[in-house]
């Protein structure tokens, strides 16, 4: 008996389903309550994911009843400035696949151009399917995807590289999931010239921007899980740098926000260094004080930090 | 192989078996990427219990998590190499080495003519035997 005849058994036409136990018994919500609970705003990306979570579950309460449709195609393009949460986003769509039983393993395997892309003849296929192995069952996550093309090199092999993705994305669309990542103009134009790649991704998922009270309550976030907080007043120098670090230029959101951060502490150790006569408490070592932020550059000369990696020889945060 | 009943090559696991299905083969992969194991695919036309070393189908494949990726290339071996042996092999590094585990053959000829006994006649009255495959008579590529 093929597996089309034992769904087909499963059950009669009148049967009644429940998408609400179908929904609590994939585990999905507890995916889904934890993007809410740790992904700041990114309002329209939540929504989207929940479409495609909803997608999931009916197309798996249609196979109950062997209303057979093409399983969905599910890859997908995230597009965004750096820092807004791509790469956590990729991760936890592999989990909510997984759960909804779209991916088998519900593993992520990212990559960039170089991962891909061969040096010499005949040396892309091997390495791009080796790599499209490894993320079978799973999530292949293309990250500056744009790259792969390179039109003003017509002796690119990142030509080679698509076909083999396009193929296996057609092909193997029960195997494997593609995101592809990277700043939205330049995806454009990647997809401009590669209509085929376009096609076959259903989903285009712009990650908006984070104003400046969500980055607070972002790097709040991110101290708790580093058992650190803010003073009272260190909270709203935070906020004010901010407001002031938006403005510069090789602003990358989050990430802004976490090197930031990692220069605070780095600041508060020197200060508690400072004052090594005074003993210290619990409190004194967790608390980061407005002095720690507002030694800051960015405060003192309305220019990027240069104590830290912030914009110093030529690397963006 | 006259003791042998289905008159085939039997190396390796589950060769006194019927041929393993698909879903069978995902199964065993799926046995060996638990463990942990490289799993490479090889073939080659000369089933001579002494041919340790087969051709290697592309390279091994290290650190896959899913076993599609190695049915695909076993699916892709068997429509280049359709009248060869084929056999999936599972390599541990426990021991610091990469060393087969797990070794089944997984697509081979429509007609296995099988292997004949040679007598050598040596000093005095003793005789040396060897068994020698009916199917090597004819040049590689050729053989099935």
């Amino acid at each position: 008996m093929s597996e089309t005849d034992l769904l087909k058994a499963k059950l009669p036409d009148d049967a009644p389903v429940n998408l609400e136990a179908e929904f609590e018994a994939s585990n999905v919500k507890e995916v889904l309550d934890k993007l809410d609970r740790e992904l700041i705003g990114l309002k329209p990306v939540k929504t989207r994911i929940r479409e495609i979570a909803a997608l999931l579950l009916v197309d798996r309460l249609r196979k109950q009843f062997a209303l057979t449709s093409a399983s969905p195609t599910l890859h997908m393009n995230f597009t965004g400035n750096p820092g807004t949460g791509k790469t956590t986003v990729a991760m936890r769509m592999a989990e909510i696949l997984h759960r909804l039983g779209y991916a088998r393993e519900g593993h992520l395997v990212s990559v960039t151009r170089d991962d891909l892309v061969g040096q010499y003849i005949g040396h892309t296929a091997p390495k791009t399917k080796e790599v499209i192995k490894k993320a079978m069952g799973g999530v292949l996550f293309i990250d500056e995807a744009y790259y792969l093309y390179k039109p003003e090199n017509e002796r690119d092999y990142g030509a080679e590289s698509i076909e083999i993705l396009l193929q296996v994305m057609e092909n193997n669309r029960d195997d494997l999931v593609v995101i592809l990542a990277g700043y939205k103009d330049r995806m454009d134009k990647f997809f401009h010239s590669n209509p085929g790649m376009r096609s076959r991704i259903a989903h285009h998922i712009d990650f908006p921007d984070y104003s400046a009270e969500e980055l607070l309550h972002i790097a709040k976030l991110m101290l708790a899980t580093q058992n650190y907080r803010f003073s009272a007043d260190a909270e709203k120098a935070f906020f004010k740098y901010i407001s002031l670090r938006m403005t510069l230029e090789h602003f990358a959101n989050a990430r802004s926000v976490r090197n930031a951060l990692d220069r605070a502490r780095l600041r508060q150790a020197n200060r508690l260094f400072a004052n090594a006569s005074k003993s210290l408490s619990k409190t004194d070592l967790m608390t980061l004080e407005a002095e720690d932020i507002l030694a800051s550059r960015v405060f003192v000369e309305g220019k990027l930090d240069m104590d830290g990696d912030e914009g110093s020889d030529g690397v963006i945060d | 192989m006259m003791t042998n009943p289905n008159g085939i090559v039997t190396q390796g696991q589950f060769s006194f078996l019927p041929a393993l299905t698909d879903v069978q083969i995902t199964a065993q992969i799926k046995y060996a990427l638990k463990h942990g194991w490289a799993i490479g695919v090889e073939y080659t036309d000369d089933p001579h219990p002494r041919n340790t070393y087969w051709e290697m189908f592309g390279n091994p494949m290290f650190d896959l998590k899913d076993a599609a990726g190695i049915l695909m290339e076993v699916n892709n071996c068997r429509k280049t190499f359709p009248n060869h042996y084929i056999r999936v092999t599972a390599f541990s590094s426990v021991r610091g080495v990469e060393s087969p585990t797990m070794s089944y053959i997984v697509n081979r000829p429509k007609k296995e003519p099988g292997f004949g006994l040679v007598r050598q006649e040596a000093d005095g009255r003793s005789i040396r035997y060897t068994i020698h495959s009916y199917a090597t008579d004819k040049p590689e590529g050729e053989r099935y």
